[in-house]
């Protein structure tokens, strides 16, 4: 049978031209494929890889952000409740302050009164004396003549003054 | 392959109309034929399916290609010449140089024992094949250094998945974790089956990858890489097979033989699958066509170009199967030959 013999030519011609055809195959078709292949599925997976460790991130930073949030907020709080405490000190200091100042200013106030007082006081007696002396004078020159009696009522008068 | 039962279906249908339409017509058929000139489809067949030192296309003065022939012996050396040489203009068929050209075959005029490696239509075929082989896969190559990180275009997307296919499914399964290094060969494997089958579909074309000493050669290939990558265990498993009766091995070697040839029956297998599957496929082609001239009937012609038809989208499908199971077939082998002991 023919076709169940294979003929030497074609023995020949095909193990020389396979081997040839997976010789030039192999180096410039098949490594540079798979390679090719191989760095791009490296590729792919590095990406995902890359993009989970992104997504990984923002969650962190998400947190990080509420933290930050309710650090801030925490913050603003004790920076407010601060402030109106201040707040509150300076207006009551400055309360505090004025009164004194006005208690100073009307114990001043007072002060002078008392020595204008004073001094209108003396003044009115000086007035006084002096009207007293010109009443006196008068009652002097009028009654001239009943010594006695006027004597008596000008130191009655006298002694009215000092008790007053 | 949702499509192929419902053009089965079709196929079935006209195929039975047209049987009967046949039938009607060989009673006309047996009366009308009392030629001399009778068709021999044997012939036609052989003459498609086996190797020839020329390639023929149709008849006339330039439907022949006349192929170099190339012979070596002891005493007449080199001789190289065209296998026209063997006719005269009347296309009789003449010695040259002491050899002779019958049925397809040179032989020596004197008896002398000579080396044949003439470039012959299968041989040729090879050439060819090789040949598209290499330009359609430097295209491919090229893709991938043009489009470095890029997805793949043109040609390259075209053959990416298939190439993905013989890695993923048959080599890296099969070998296991050292499956890059026999790769290139299982790849050059399954696209050089593939593409010589494909060919050989053609009308005209030779039937390379149905020709035993092809698929010889590419068997020994894969036995040879099977041997040398052979482990302890391999040879532990032929001679002492473990998990086996001791009276199978002592003192008749029953399964050590059993298992001896099978280190041989395997890339016998391998080689006779290819070209029978191939072999086959062409002579049912053939033999289809050929009831046309048998019957000299216009139906039978129709309902023949039918079924042709039909067989020939199913050989596009065996021509893929045989070069996925060849290059399955390898893998396993050489994965069995490296397998550890587990």
């Amino acid at each position: 049978m023919e076709l169940l013999t294979p003929g030497i030519g074609l023995i020949f011609w095909q193990t020389v031209i396979f081997l040839m055809l997976v010789g030039i195959l192999s180096a410039f078709v098949w490594r540079p494929i798979s390679d090719a292949l191989r760095s791009r599925e490296q590729f792919i997976a590095d990406s995902l890889k890359a993009a989970e460790l992104a997504k990984l991130e923002i969650e962190e930073l998400k947190e990080d952000n509420a933290d930050l949030i309710r650090e801030a907020r925490l913050e603003k709080d004790a920076l407010l409740k601060e402030a109106t405490h201040v707040a509150n000190k300076i207006k009551d200091d400055a309360r505090a302050e004025t009164s004194k100042i006005t208690d100073k200013m009307v114990a001043a106030a007072k002060a002078t009164i008392e020595t204008e007082k004073k001094a209108a006081l003396t003044e009115i007696k000086n007035e006084v004396a002096m009207l007293s002396l010109a009443i006196a004078e008068k009652v002097i020159k009028k009654n001239l003549e009943s010594d006695k009696s006027q004597k008596d009522l000008v130191q009655q008068f006298i002694k009215d003054l000092k008790t007053n | 392959m949702p499509r192929i039962p419902k053009l089965s279906n079709k196929v079935l249908i006209i195929s039975i109309l047209s049987t009967i339409l046949a039938f009607s017509n060989v009673g006309n058929l047996l009366a009308a034929d009392d030629k001399n000139d009778v068709f021999n489809p044997a012939e036609l067949i052989n003459h498609h399916i086996l190797d020839d030192y020329l390639w023929h296309f149709w008849d006339g003065h330039y439907g022949t290609l006349y192929l170099p022939v190339i012979l070596y012996s002891s005493d007449k050396g080199l001789i190289v010449f065209s296998s026209h040489n063997f006719f005269d203009a009347n296309h009789n068929i003449l010695d040259y140089e002491g050899y002779r050209y019958e049925h397809g075959h040179v032989s020596s005029v004197d008896g002398g024992s000579f080396i044949d490696i003439s470039i012959t239509k299968n041989v040729l075929f090879l050439f060819i094949n090789a040949t598209v082989l290499l330009w359609v896969f430097f295209a491919v190559a090229r893709g991938y250094k043009k489009n470095i990180g890029k997805a793949p275009k043109g040609i390259q997307s075209f053959f990416e998945p298939i190439i993905l296919f013989v890695r993923d499914e048959i080599v890296k399964p099969n070998i296991g974790p050292k499956y890059e290094r026999f790769l290139p060969y299982m790849l050059s494997l399954f696209f050089f089956i593939w593409f010589g089958n494909l060919f050989g579909l053609m009308p005209g074309a030779a039937n390379l990858t149905g020709n035993i000493a092809v698929t010889s050669i590419l068997a020994i290939f894969t036995f040879v890489l099977t041997i040398v990558n052979t482990n302890r265990n391999y040879w532990k498993h032929i001679f002492n097979t473990p998990g086996v009766p001791w009276w199978l091995k002592l003192p008749v070697p029953l399964l050590p033989t059993v298992e001896i040839i099978g280190i041989f029956s395997k890339p016998f297998s391998l080689l006779l699958r290819l070209f029978v599957a191939i072999t086959a496929g062409h002579i049912v082609v053939l033999s289809l066509i050929s009831l046309t001239f048998i019957f000299q009937s216009y139906s039978v012609g129709i309902l023949s170009a039918l079924i042709t038809t039909f067989i020939n989208l199913i050989e596009l499908l065996v021509a893929t199967i045989q070069a996925y199971v060849f290059t399955l077939f390898s893998s396993m082998y050489i994965g069995m030959a490296m397998e550890e002991e587990h």
